[in-house]
């Protein structure tokens, strides 16, 4: 309630803590934060809050204070509630395992230093079963675990004894958590939690974001009427010091193109040598091996410089956290797995290898240097190709204006509520009714219709078929006074084993053997991480590739496992993609075209780039800000046709295929395209110059809206990526079970394919639920088609043509991935053939 | 990737026959085989009403299955307008299937079974496949020359066989792409025909189950692309 929110005397005389608290800090020299003292009230009030403050700030003890205080109290008062309550006092969820690790120690310390008799215990999948079942009826005062965790916890029968306690929930990382399906499915086990424990006060910790009232309205019931607050208070910490960034300025040449920011080794090298603890961080595991490599290669000072990414065995990446936390690094190479709030030394720079690609992302990342608070952290931006010069230079300047681009929290998804619901009944007899008014209290199903609940009911149910065969089979079945129930208790077995919103890639140890050998010696062979089975269905025995710091050669697949020898190569036969998995983020390309258009801002940019765009613009055009340039050209024997849209290599793979369909049906005959982040060139064997000149292209057409109609429909029925996108929607729904390593080869025939769902359901139920969840997960994810639907809303009478005779400056980059690139989806038919061709030839006498 | 999407647009091209023995065997690119000389079309593995079987375990795949699959059957028989149709086995995925079979699916294969002679050759799912649907049922068979039956033999063969039962699929690698698609598999002896039902998986010919059926590990696979059959030698072929 608006009414309730603090007394302004609170504010100008705020509490003082209690003894020992208060004790406690000045013993460590400190005093309470203001955003500390404030949040406290708040939550001393009953009041939740969301807590927005910069790494370093005291964000998490500020978090745990008012928990600690009460707790503390109660121990002393000798209150018997401990009696009362058989669940935890406090929960804390976090993201990451390892933070939840992390963060135990780190509260452990005050405790220990207060004595108060407070225990903590954590609880991930990593948690040894014994451990788990005596947690349920012997809970730590406070309990860190995961959303999968805590949505497990809440569909026990006895789930509302283990949360009727609950004073305190505190979400860490809340913008991260936030915006993914994880965050959906915390959203509602919130809205279960606050069934259970209707008192429990939230408190949300996060970064800076973009648009905070949606985090606040998150922490809050939602749809309760009108005169209640749909919005936590907001408590802000101090702002830290402004970041001091600057931007690589090489004397090598910078790339035209590509990522591997190969040229700029020895400047990072060197820069290595004038810090202390440095952290690089890149985009891709494959990227973060061969940065790993190129520094060792110039190691002449043989500085401890170490590699840290999540396919690593986990007891190397222990090794390297441990030995960064005791000072004894002086560089890591790192993926995202470091990007969040684990505290691990005393880090003086971050380096960011290859574009940052969104303005909060590089902020995160610079957070990690220096978490003393009062200076200024220190970074440095590597740009691996000229496009990421200016991107980069967008990037800082938004950093230095504090502008955020996060993501906010995720909508509703379809697949998230079926695993809900069934999670909900497995916990005990349900009300449809209830259950719905639960459901929409949580803040990412806020706008679900009773229709679209029903249909999930029915899903869960039967499957959702419009076609009611499955009635004697269905999971759920409704008593005679209208109250659901589990058909059968292996349902709530079946629930248990597919928990979660996760649906990993399938992954392959990667053994150590010695050469030419098929099979592991024994038990021995160093296991060296993990790698995607995808990557490795590439490889043909005898084939190098790059992995864990080293040169291997591929010597075969023993059941789960890739055995592969050390080799003596000097560089690995199989490169990786080397791109990033983050688009570009809007906010940014947005930036990066304003750059482009004024021709004032480039004095900042190096001498080569300002060179490169001052060429572009006597040869060819340089689009103005809301414009799209497009480029045709002859070259070699074909005529190419590149656009600079600036959303990102998923949208512009998207914008290639529709277009080739396009294209194909106007008879211009492309032939292929390539989709980097920043433009699209696609090529054909008609002069697509004088079929626009002679009006028999139209360009204004090429690029109508109604490309995401019909033609975006014919494509979708074949898509592999929309047939990836729909596996991991049946999975979480619970629809197909999760295939865990050693049972996928058990049985000599065959697991179900869901690509043979999707065909078959495509063709009868167009508007099934796991077809719209798929759908929507294509708008945003491999597909980008939402991103794609802006961009050609955005250019829509703003295209301007050039038509030149040979290549631009501007489209020398992406014409230097072709043939870089993986080839992608419809060209499957074309691969086969051309196995074939092969072949020609050769005869059956043969065999 | 250039010169891909030139080839997609060519007209597929007519699909090579394969021999076996001396009988001239057509593959579909349904996933049947066109007999010429007897006018009869082979199919295997149909696995009716393997949906609902799923289902009664609680995994409620989309009831369609098996109507689909009487579509294609529908389109091969339209096509080839054959004497004779021989189901090679494992046409019903369970001894239970018949009873959850829909009344306008069991009216549809009675259609099927009047139109044509039709044999239900029984496999290891369907040991007794139900009798009120038409056609006549039978262990194994021959045809010409040709030996009919569910499982392939192993080891040295003696006379040219044509079977089903292991599901085949082949996957081919190009361009850093990996590619895998239900394929016939023929080493000159013995044919494989690929599954022919809606919700049908696949084993690799590269695996294990293949080694007695191909003793001496060379062979000939015609993979089943979206517009045309593709003949492609073993060697070439991925695990």
């Amino acid at each position: 309630m608006r009414q309730d929110t603090l007394p302004m005397a609170d504010l100008f005389d705020p509490p003082s803590l209690p003894e020992p608290f208060a004790g406690w800090f000045t013993a460590r020299g400190w005093s309470p934060r203001d955003h500390q003292l404030e949040l406290w009230a708040h939550a001393k009030a009953g009041r939740s809050a969301l807590l927005i403050a910069p790494t370093g700030g005291g964000k998490t003890l500020a978090g745990f204070l008012p928990s600690l205080i009460e707790l503390a109290a109660e121990k002393e008062a000798g209150v018997k509630l401990a009696q009362t309550r058989r669940g935890p006092h406090t929960l804390y969820i976090s993201p990451l395992k390892a933070l939840a690790v992390d963060v135990a120690r780190n509260v452990e310390a005050p405790i220990n230093e207060m004595k108060l008799p407070i225990k903590v215990e954590t609880r991930t999948g990593d948690t040894p079963q014994s451990k788990r079942s005596r947690q349920k009826h012997n809970a730590p005062d406070i309990l860190m675990t995961t959303p999968e965790q805590i949505s497990l916890l809440l569909a026990y029968g006895d789930a509302e004894h283990f949360f009727a306690g609950v004073r305190f929930l505190i979400f860490d990382e809340l913008h991260a958590l936030s915006p993914s399906k994880r965050g959906a499915l915390l959203s509602l086990c919130l809205a279960r939690i606050l069934r259970h424990a209707p008192g429990a006060v939230r408190i949300g910790l996060s970064a800076t974001v973009a648009e905070p009232d949606r985090l606040r309205g998150w922490l809050m019931p939602q749809n309760q009427g009108a005169g209640s607050a749909s919005r936590s208070e907001l408590v802000l910490g101090q702002p830290g010091s402004t970041p001091d960034i600057s931007i690589l300025k090489s004397k090598e040449r910078v790339p035209w193109s590509g990522h591997t920011t190969r040229y700029a080794m020895s400047d990072v090298y060197q820069t290595i040598g004038q810090h202390n603890m440095v952290l690089i961080f890149v985009n891709t595991r494959s990227q973060a091996e061969l940065t790993f490599q190129g520094l060792w290669a110039i190691n002449e000072d043989d500085l401890p410089i170490a590699l840290h990414h999540g396919s690593l065995d986990r007891g190397q990446r222990r090794k390297v956290e441990s030995a960064m936390a005791a000072g004894k690094l002086r560089a890591v190479v790192c993926t995202s797995t470091l990007d969040l709030g684990i505290d691990w030394g005393d880090v003086d720079l971050v380096i960011t290898l290859g574009a940052p690609k969104g303005a909060s992302r590089l902020m995160q990342r610079i957070g990690r240097a220096n978490h003393r608070f009062d200076e200024p952290s220190k970074a440095l931006l590597v740009p691996s190709n000229r496009f990421e010069v200016l991107e980069c230079e967008a990037a800082k300047e938004a950093a230095e204006g504090n502008q955020q681009d996060t993501e906010p929290p995720t909508e509703m998804k379809l697949d998230v509520l079926a695993q809900h619901i069934l999670s909900m009944a497995c916990a005990g007899l349900f009300s449809a009714d209830a259950l719905y008014d639960e459901i929409r209290s949580a803040y990412a199903y806020r706008a679900l219709t009773r229709e679209q609940f029903d249909h999930a009911l029915q899903f869960v149910s039967t499957g959702g078929y419009a076609l009611k065969t499955y009635e004697r089979y269905a999971k759920l079945k409704q008593n005679p006074d209208g109250l659901w129930r589990l058909s059968h208790p292996r349902f709530a077995q079946q629930y248990r084993m597919n928990v979660g919103t996760i649906v990993e890639a399938a992954m392959l140890k990667v053994r150590l053997v010695s050469r030419g050998r098929r099979k592991p010696l024994g038990r021995g062979g160093k296991i060296l991480g993990e790698i995607e089975e995808s990557f490795i269905d590439q490889l043909t025995p005898g084939e190098t590739f790059l992995f864990a710091g080293q040169i291997l050669r591929f010597e075969g697949l023993n059941e789960l496992t890739a055995l592969a020898s050390r080799s003596n190569a000097e560089d690995p036969q199989i490169p990786a993609y080397m791109g990033g998995k983050f688009p570009l983020s809007t906010y940014l390309a947005d930036r990066v075209r304003a750059m482009l258009a004024s021709p004032d801002q480039w004095r900042r940019l190096p001498p080569q780039v300002r060179e490169w765009l001052t060429i572009q613009q006597i040869k060819s055009v340089l689009p103005k800000r809301d414009q799209m340039l497009v480029e045709t050209f002859p070259r070699g024997h074909k005529h190419y046709l590149i656009c600079y849209p600036f959303e990102g290599r998923l949208a512009h793979q998207t914008l290639g295929m529709l277009l080739t369909r396009r294209l194909e049906r106007m008879r211009a005959r492309p032939m292929g395209f390539v989709a980097s982040e920043y433009a699209m060139a696609i090529w054909g064997l008609r002069d697509l110059s004088l079929m626009i000149e002679s009006g028999k292209l139209s360009l204004a057409q090429l690029f109508e809206e109604d490309m995401l109609g019909d033609d975006l429909d014919a494509w979708l029925a074949e898509s592999s990526l929309m047939k990836r996108t729909f596996k991991n929607c049946a999975i979480i729904s619970g629809l197909i079970e999760r295939r865990y390593p050693g049972q996928e080869k058990s049985g000599r025939q065959v697991t179900f394919s869901s690509d043979l769902i999707y065909d078959v359901l495509h063709e009868h139920e167009p508007n099934h639920l796991l077809l719209q969840a798929a759908w929507d997960d294509a708008a945003t994810g491999l597909l980008d088609i939402r991103r794609l639907g802006g961009l050609l809303t955005r250019v829509k009478g703003k295209i301007v043509h050039c038509a030149l005779d040979q290549v631009s400056p501007l489209a020398v980059p992406v014409m230097l991935e072709i043939g870089k690139e993986p080839v992608h989806g419809e060209a499957d038919e074309s691969l086969l053939a051309e196995a074939e061709a092969m072949l020609a030839g050769e005869a059956m006498a043969g065999v | 990737m250039s010169e891909i999407l030139q080839q997609t647009s060519a007209e597929p091209t007519a699909v090579e026959s394969i021999k076996l023995g001396d009988t001239q065997l057509v593959p579909d690119l349904s996933g049947a085989l066109w007999l010429p000389d007897t006018r009869t079309v082979l199919v295997a593995d149909l696995h009716f009403e393997k949906g609902s079987s799923f289902a009664a375990k609680g995994v409620h795949l989309p009831p369609y299955d098996t109507g689909s699959t009487l579509t294609m059957l529908e389109q091969v028989v339209a096509r080839y307008a054959p004497d004779r149709m021989i189901s090679l086995g494992d046409s019903f995925h369970d001894d239970t299937s018949r009873a959850r079979m829909s009344q306008v699916d069991v009216e549809r294969i009675r259609v099927l079974t009047g139109r044509t002679e039709f044999i239900w050759i029984t496999g290891n799912h369907d040991t007794s496949p139900p009798e009120d649907l038409g056609g006549t049922i039978a262990g194994q068979l021959t045809i010409g020359e040709l030996n009919l039956q569910h499982e392939p033999s192993g080891g040295l063969s003696f006379s040219p066989e044509v079977s089903g039962h292991l599901h085949p699929v082949a996957a081919v690698s190009r361009r850093g792409r990996r590619l895998r698609r239900r394929c016939f598999a023929c080493d000159g002896a013995r044919l494989v025909m690929p599954a022919f039902g809606a919700f049908t998986g696949g084993l690799n010919v590269m695996s294990e189950a293949f080694y007695p059926v191909f003793p001496n590990g060379k062979f000939w696979v015609w993979m089943l692309g979206r517009e045309a059959v593709y003949k492609i030698h073993s060697r070439h072929l991925r695990a």
